[in-house]
């Protein structure tokens, strides 16, 4: 037990208990019922979490990717605009839609990597600039904001239809982007967690220079995340057009903060090198369940950006204080020690 | 005599007009400390970083083994074997011992992609290495190094290096930002990587702490050697006056005392 709080992932696991009890007294519905409110924010969940797991390990390596509010759209747009607009084949629209991803990845992290400007401010402004490039171009080819597009066959069964996930579920509840966000989550607990790559971005977070002279490749890490985080809100931009059928050219700014908010209350350190995978998928259901969470109580539901902002600022004092602990940690003294 | 292990031959460096070090040649040989000392902005940090491959100098050569080496990066330095351990130590605060002792160079265990970070034999290397400089309070390879104290850090920092096998040591000001006994067991620390066959370039403007582990001393003044003796050839009081650029220390104190014997025993007011 001891050593469950000095990991970074104990204040998103107690957060996540609390709000639990909450809205389990407030709200009259057990969230962990099949029948209750689980895929409500199951499926909020996983599209914020698929965004934010690469949002986390940019922080964890001391960086960050606001440009995602905007890949949301774009990605959708994109799978609209060749799929619906021009009626070529959904795969290629898929394939754009990524590739769109890459590029523009490569783009901010060449960029963060090349000048000495905060990635704040460099992906600051390649969200107003794909914003900007979305609404005039889609606008200039289509002549409306909003696309349509039908899907049909194995395209939409597997990213953008609902799923009993073998007859677990009622018909038309569960997304099957939540089976996205669980094989994506289970790969980066993998590869951030068990391999040395992982080591890599902790050490980047902690000092760059230390890193980089330690032998590690900063830059091409660096700009693989970002890759990362673009091509994921891409994805996730795409999914939704082919599950609603539909794609507009606003909407997507929510990811940026909700992104930011679910993976420090997961504990992860907003000046980079302390967090976990586990603990940014924690954080994301904690963000879940108070976003849906307050339509089954009888407050007001204009409340809900109240008690995430009270959740978000106990999430940080908590996992100060468990960091603390982490850091105070001493195992058992010895005589005749230093 | 042998071939020195690292030679420095006129190094000069300028950053634009600048000139920061003027014809800088420095002998170190295995198994012997070389203390560098020099005030502030004497240009000790720019050596290291020429050192460490941070900075090309402007001209000059550098010998390893008598074989001629340019340094591209601090990567190219660390494969020649010249490790640097700057003043705090262990720069990953919150990452574990086992963790930040193999960063960029992690053991692994299993084949192929599926090759995954071996923590249980980090940890074991990381504390053995520590433990065998002396650090016996180090017994968890899973703590935080920012846990640690300053004294540890460098311990660690320094068993680092040794691990993977650094031939020159480069201490950047090690105590000074420790306690008395904590920079005591450093500078044991230092004597026992001298003991190994290191050579260690150990970096202060402690003259105490230089007297006691050095065994060649270079002082800098505004960026060229001033002097270059070894141990016993100088006093503690004439390498201060030497670090402090000649004679200023000494007629510094009379100013005072005769300040001092005018003003009722106050000292002078600072800026005034």
């Amino acid at each position: 037990m001891g050593n469950l709080f000095r990991r970074p992932e104990a204040g998103a696991l107690l957060g996540l208990v609390a709000v639990l009890i909450f809205f389990t007294i407030f709200g009259g519905i057990n969230f962990l019922q099949i029948n209750g409110g689980l895929s409500s924010w199951l499926n909020v969940a996983a599209s914020l979490g698929i965004i934010a797991i690469p949002v986390g390990l940019l922080m964890i390596a001391g960086e960050l990717d606001v440009s995602v509010g905007a890949m949301v759209p774009a990605g959708a747009m994109l799978t609209a605009v060749i799929g619906g607009h021009y009626g070529l084949p959904i795969w290629l629209g898929i394939a754009a839609t990524l590739a769109f991803g890459v590029l523009v990845g490569l783009v901010n992290g060449l960029m963060v990597v090349r000048t000495a400007v905060p990635s704040l401010i460099v992906t600051l402004g390649s969200l107003f600039a794909i914003q900007g490039m979305l609404l005039g171009l889609t606008v200039l080819v289509t002549k409306s904001t909003s696309v349509a597009l039908k899907t049909e066959g194995l395209a939409k069964a597997v990213f953008g239809d609902f799923t009993t996930l073998l007859e677990l579920f009622p018909p038309g509840q569960l997304q099957a982007i939540v089976i996205w966000w669980i094989i994506f989550a289970s790969i980066y607990v993998y590869f951030v967690h068990w391999t040395p790559y992982g080591n890599w971005i902790f050490a980047m977070g902690g000092d760059k220079v230390s890193a980089r002279n330690a032998g590690i490749p900063t830059d091409k890490v660096t700009i693989t995340l970002f890759v990362l985080s673009a091509v994921s809100a891409a994805f996730v931009g795409m999914c939704q057009a082919i599950l609603f059928n539909t794609a507009q050219v606003g909407g997507g700014q929510s990811f940026i903060f909700n992104s930011i908010i679910a993976v420090v209350v997961g504990g992860v350190l907003l000046t980079g090198g302390f967090g976990s995978v586990i603990g940014i998928f924690f954080g994301t259901i904690t963000f879940a369940i108070v976003n849906q969470g307050i339509y089954y109580t009888n407050f007001d539901r204009n409340w809900s950006s109240l008690i995430i902002g009270v959740l978000l600022l106990a999430a940080v004092l908590m996992n100060n204080t468990f960091r603390k602990l982490a850091l105070s940690y001493v195992p058992r003294l010895k005589k005749g020690a230093v | 005599m042998a071939t020195p292990l690292l030679k420095l031959t006129g190094i000069n460096k300028s950053f634009g007009p600048i000139d920061v070090l003027h014809d800088i040649s420095l002998e170190v040989n295995g198994g012997e400390v070389l203390c560098l000392l020099g005030d502030n902005g004497a240009g000790k940090s720019t050596l290291i970083k020429i050192l460490s491959g941070v900075h090309k100098a402007t001209s000059g050569a550098i010998e390893m083994d008598g074989k001629p080496v340019a340094f591209a990066s601090p990567r190219e330095a660390s494969d020649y074997g010249i490790a640097t351990v700057h003043q705090f130590g262990g720069t990953f605060p919150l990452m574990s011992i086992g963790r930040s002792f193999f960063v960029g160079r992690e053991p692994t265990k299993g084949a192929g992609p599926f090759k995954i970070f071996d923590r249980k034999r980090a940890n074991e290397i990381a504390v053995k290495a520590v433990q065998d400089l002396g650090i016996t309070r180090i017994d968890d390879g899973d703590r935080l190094v920012g846990g640690l104290s300053g004294g540890e850090r460098q311990a660690l920092a320094i068993a680092r290096a040794v691990y993977f096998g650094a031939s020159v040591l480069i201490l950047d000001e090690p105590t000074a930002a420790l306690g008395v006994k904590e920079a005591a067991h450093v500078l044991k620390i230092v004597l026992q990587a001298r003991q190994k066959g290191i050579a260690v370039i150990f970096i202060t403007h402690n003259v105490v702490h230089a007297l006691t582990v050095g065994d060649h001393f270079a002082v800098l003044i505004r960026g060229a050697k001033a002097a270059d003796f070894r141990k016993g050839e100088k006093s503690r009081e004439e390498i201060t006056d030497l670090m402090a650029g000649g004679e200023h220390m000494a007629e510094l104190e009379a100013e005072i005392e005769g300040y001092m014997a005018t003003h009722e025993g106050h000292p002078p007011a600072v800026g005034s």
